[in-house]
């Protein structure tokens, strides 16, 4: 494994850790306040290692969700890593299937984000080891934080609202994401109708908003096709 | 808020959502060769997953009821992350600016008893 490519990947991600490791705070934070252990909460972000979803599903788990909602709730924000995973595979297809397994484990946002941009930039890449250095990095960083949380969020008093900071770690992840019509289309059907549905039963305002506001997107994009089809 | 989750439901669920998760990871890594490609059936609807999720849990936290009726600290508090968000795209001043003004709103303006 080339050392100074593994040194490249831990040195581009440094500057997103600022962002990770609020998040994994947060995460940690989410855990106590759901009632989990700190052999829980850092289990679940060693098993599941998707900080979107481990949120979503500690707030699920705090209100007493029903088993499914909370399972369904994860696996749906975890969908987007599909895009990543064949994205990337390309990239990975010389590699024993050990390796790949590996490498799979560590595909979170950011992992894929700086590798695909290091591989198509230049060829010469050490794939493994600029993968490694960024996704390790940060897998390291995800389980450090998550613990601090935990230890954190049981001596901080209710009355500062510390549960607040989960969807603003989200807030910041939704403006990057709606980065055009369909996707702003999608975002604001999805949240209006979440809240709307806040009441539903099961907990399911979530699932619902998620699923109405995709439909929506996808029926967003349809007509601007048209739309450009028919003008010229 | 703390669950009445036994332990090794807690656990259960953990792992659950670690195998299915890891098997999205793993999907098109593992089976490149046999399956190249995400049908434009599934990847039409899949590049609005994170844009219809992410506000879906955003809103309805952010626009809440209390006691006395609307929650107007995470109203504003929310309102005013959503600026710094758009403006920045930083997690870490999302978080200072709501926070921030979660408090100052709670504690300082508006206190409640």
């Amino acid at each position: 494994m080339n050392r100074a490519d593994f040194r490249r990947g831990v040195r581009d991600v440094a500057p997103l850790l600022l962002g990770v490791a609020p998040f994994g705070l947060v995460a940690g934070i989410a855990a106590a306040n759901a009632g989990l252990d700190l052999t829980q909460a850092v289990g679940m972000s060693v098993i599941v290692f998707a900080g979107a979803s481990q949120l979503a599903a500690l707030d699920l788990i705090g209100r007493d969700a029903p088993l499914s909602v909370v399972v369904l709730t994860a696996v749906v924000i975890n969908l987007r890593m599909l895009m990543y995973s064949a994205s990337i595979a390309p990239h990975f297809r010389t590699f024993a299937a050990r390796v790949k397994a590996g490498l799979a484990y560590l595909l979170t946002d950011q992992a894929y984000a700086l590798s695909i941009a290091s591989y198509r930039g230049e060829r010469s890449v050490d794939r493994v080891a600029y993968y490694l250095g960024v996704a390790v990095t940060l897998w390291t960083v995800w389980q450090l934080t998550t613990a601090a949380g935990v230890l954190l969020g049981t001596g901080v008093p209710d009355a500062w609202g510390l549960e607040f900071a989960v969807p603003l770690v989200f807030l910041a992840l939704l403006v990057p994401a709606m980065e055009d019509g369909p996707t702003t289309v999608a975002g604001l059907v999805g949240g209006t109708v979440a809240v709307v549905g806040a009441g539903l039963p099961l907990n399911l305002g979530l699932l619902v908003g998620a699923s109405v506001g995709i439909a929506a997107g996808v029926r967003s994009e349809r007509s601007m096709e048209v739309n450009a089809t028919d003008g010229h | 808020m703390a669950t009445s989750y036994a332990d090794p439901l807690v656990w259960g669920v953990v792992l659950v959502i670690g195998v299915l998760t890891y098997a999205i990871r793993l999907s098109f890594i593992g089976l490149f060769g046999y399956l190249d490609e995400i049908p434009p059936r599934l990847e039409r609807p899949l590049r609005y997953v994170p844009a219809a999720v992410l506000a879906a849990l955003v809103l309805p936290a952010f626009v809440t009821l209390d006691a006395s009726g609307l929650a107007v600290d995470k109203l504003v508090a929310g309102g005013l992350a959503a600026v710094v968000a758009w403006r920045t795209e930083n997690v870490f001043a999302t978080m200072a600016a709501g926070m921030g003004t979660l408090w100052l709103v709670r504690f300082v303006l508006l206190p409640t008893v």
